[in-house]
């Protein structure tokens, strides 16, 4: 616990259920009940909050300051410490744990959400990539990650069959997972591009998540079993794909190391993985072995609302700490065409 | 809370781009980079000396890029660090470098650049901002036909004469005239020239309005052992804070925010400032729209409740009043909008390091960047000083 000033914990989390489409609901109408539900959980309300801050993408909201208005329903009144990032929520989560570190907060509300469904979510990714030289030639995002699952099974690191598994696995285990989008025997389906067929690429869905965290003394009391972030950290690699060796995540294994990942075993691991050809790649950087859980709650394969779903695995992972279920736990977020961006966190749980 | 275990936080880099309208000779990772190079010349470091890179602009539709941080990760030497992107409206610059100093405080990171741009030549910010929403008001035509009506409610309130607006734009532009990064540079500039200009939306006049800018702004934040290596006379952080309030609401005073006194409030608190008007040698102030320089006067604290534009009046805020505002030229002379708040907390820190050339208020010791944005519901502040906080 020595690696940080403060011991901070992820105390409560809260999401919506993940669905195809939520044409009837504003952003503020997604994200409000998942708001209360997450104070509800601690007793705190928004004005007793230290620090907010939020994760969304104008892009997908297809406006500029799309968070403006979700703002209001925190209820920002009397005014708040606030900040965004146009990132995942787990990045705002990140910029929120920084906050409390520098003791200006001891509690923090954490919230992100997507609305992928009134546009292509395809499509509007492309704008993501280099304005000059690809995004021109629009390469959707499920083109990317195919480009990857061909070059790791050129390498011989998997095969079709072994991607299925992990599809199958992930829907399986989102059973138990009433948030989720997709769920039980979904079939693998078509090629969307070869080699990645349906049931290798995650739903298009809405949704958000929320968060809280707390420090030290204040995080015992508000939560019986809090889930200590007992170490956090992201990087970036390089935009360009033909910059990278897409076979492995060098990124993934810095953030890992700095976060002490390797320190000792993990037993769960929440990894946004939105390709099943991803979590290959995840599983090697961050060296999981057969005796951990991966994706209990189904993952990225199950329910992977833009912007909220690297905020979920966080909020996963802490809750199987809070539940018992886990005792130390490695969480990742993804950002970026085949895993550009990731974000590392190690959740433990007091033993007993 | 305790705030005491803090790592003191120092700013020994900082570098701009020459704004202009259109940067026609550089792509978006030209621009940022020109900057960033800047500010690690300034510093007299490079690319290994950083451990992360926090990164801010307005909306991504301004460039048509979504998430434009991930492309900037190699222009930036960013490949093998963390990043980070921050968007909080027309503050974001000013966020952006405190999120970056929070990581110095907490002693997370010792060295990080911030970096903030808009490449506004890409598109039309004032359609960019005027995207129709089902169900709710609309912006109208861009930022000034949101913020006019409220300019007009302060005249009533404060019994202000309609001829303060025109005296802060002239006294902008003419600081402008000496920061040779500014975009407006007009040297035939006359207060009865902005007088005499165009109506756009009553009573903002045309020469009362800010520019659309290309530009970039980046600075280097360090900790004590980064700041007793620096080569030149650091910047140090005595205070900063962010506050937001909700866009439409009943109770919402949008002359003079909450938020916005809270903000200022805090960044006192933490400085220990108990006279801003008196203790603060300089202010670079977010000013769009020349009346909201009278506005922020009292919203700041540096005035009273509608005497703000008794000071702009009596020329306590010109370059070499006893409280300029906007040496540089501010944002009614230079705008890239995602960069114009890190632009003033830069310049805030130019003044107490010593290094704002032409536009230097002589013996700057303390100095306030201050950034809004939203409708006028996001608020950024920092304080910078010659000394090390505590000394």
């Amino acid at each position: 616990m020595a690696r940080y000033a403060r011991e901070v914990a992820v105390v409560a989390f809260a999401q919506s259920d993940h669905l195809r489409r939520t044409d009837e609901l504003s952003e503020v109408e997604m994200v409000m009940p998942v708001l209360h539900k997450v104070l509800a959980a601690t007793g705190l309300k928004a004005g007793e909050i230290g620090f907010t801050c939020s994760g969304s993408s104008d892009y997908l909201a297809g406006r500029a300051f799309s968070f403006t208005m979700t703002l209001d329903g925190v209820g920002a009144w009397p005014p708040i410490s606030e900040s965004h990032v146009e990132m995942d929520g787990a990045w705002a989560l990140y910029e929120a744990w920084v906050k409390i570190q520098t003791g200006e907060a001891d509690t923090a509300l954490v919230y992100s959400y997507g609305k992928s469904s009134p546009g292509s979510v395809r499509d509007v990714l492309t704008r993501q990539l280099d304005p000059y030289y690809v995004a021109p030639l629009w390469p959707d995002s499920v083109a990317l990650a195919a480009l990857q699952a061909q070059a790791l099974i050129d390498a011989g690191e998997t095969d079709e069959a072994g991607l299925a598994e992990i599809g199958a696995r992930s829907r399986a285990s989102a059973g138990a997972n009433p948030h989720a989008q997709l769920s039980g025997a979904v079939a693998q389906g078509d090629y969307q591009v070869a080699p990645l067929r349906t049931g290798d690429c995650p739903p298009i869905g809405d949704g958000a998540a929320a968060v809280i965290l707390a420090a030290g003394d204040v995080a015992r009391r508000l939560c019986e079993r809090p889930a200590w972030i007992t170490g956090i950290d992201h990087r970036i690699e390089a935009h360009s794909l033909g910059l990278r060796d897409l076979t492995d995540s060098p990124s993934t294994r810095i953030a890992a190391e700095h976060a002490g990942v390797f320190e000792s075993p993990v037993d769960t691991a929440e990894l946004h993985a939105p390709f099943s050809s991803q979590e290959v790649v995840l599983r090697k950087a961050l060296g999981l072995g057969g005796d951990v859980a991966v994706n209990p709650s189904g993952g990225a394969l199950a329910a992977n609302p833009m912007m909220a779903a690297g905020l979920i695995r966080i909020g996963e992972a802490a809750a199987r700490i809070h539940r018992g279920e886990s005792d130390r736990a490695v969480a990742h977020a993804t950002s970026g065409p085949c895993l550009q961006q990731n974000l590392v966190a190690v959740l433990e749980g007091d033993r007993a | 809370m305790s705030t005491t275990g803090k790592e003191p936080v120092a700013v020994v880099g900082i570098g701009q781009t020459k704004h202009v309208a259109a940067r026609h000779d550089v792509s978006i990772a030209g621009l940022v980079r020109e900057a960033a190079a800047r500010a690690l010349a300034d510093a007299e470091l490079t690319w290994a000396d950083i451990d992360a890179v926090v990164i801010g602009k307005a909306p991504d539709f301004f460039e048509g890029v979504m998430m434009p941080e991930l492309y900037l990760a190699d222009a930036l030497g960013a490949v093998g660090k963390p990043m980070l992107r921050v968007h909080t409206a027309g503050s974001v610059g000013g966020s952006t470098a405190l999120v970056a100093s929070n990581l110095v405080a907490a002693r997370v990171h010792r060295t990080v650049l911030t970096l903030a741009f808009e490449k506004q030549s890409e598109s039309n910010a004032m359609w960019g901002l005027s995207l129709p929403v089902p169900f709710q008001q609309p912006l109208l035509a861009g930022a000034g036909g949101f913020f006019a009506p409220h300019v007009r409610a302060y005249m009533r309130r404060t019994g202000a004469p309609d001829t303060v607006g025109s005296l802060v734009a002239y006294k902008d532009r003419r600081n402008a005239l000496k920061n040779p990064y500014a975009h407006l540079h007009e040297h035939d500039i006359t207060l009865e020239k902005v007088q005499a200009s165009p109506m756009l939306w009553d009573p903002i006049r045309y020469s009362e309005t800010c520019p659309s800018s290309d530009g970039a702004c980046a600075m280097i934040l360090t900790d004590r052992a980064g700041a007793a290596r620096s080569p030149k006379p650091p910047a140090w952080v005595h205070g900063g804070a962010m506050r937001s309030e909700p866009t439409l609401f009943a109770g919402k005073d949008f002359v003079s925010p909450q938020a916005g006194k809270d903000c200022a409030a805090d960044v006192y608190r933490q400085a220990g400032i108990t006279d801003p008007r008196r203790e603060i040698d300089a202010v670079e102030m977010y000013v769009p729209f020349s009346w909201y320089e009278p506005m922020w006067l009292e919203n700041l604290g540096f005035a009273d409740e509608g005497e703000g534009w008794k000071l702009t009046e009596a020329g306590v805020t010109e370059l070499d009043g006893d409280l300029p505002v906007n040496p540089s030229g501010g944002v009614l002379s230079t705008n890239p909008i995602g960069a114009s708040g890190m632009i003033r907390f830069a310049e805030a820190a130019l003044q107490v390091r010593g290094q704002a050339g032409e536009h230097q208020v002589p013996d700057a010791r303390l100095a306030m960047g201050h950034a809004y944005g939203g409708g006028a519901q996001f608020f950024a502040m920092w304080l910078v000083g010659a000394e090390q906080p505590g000394t």
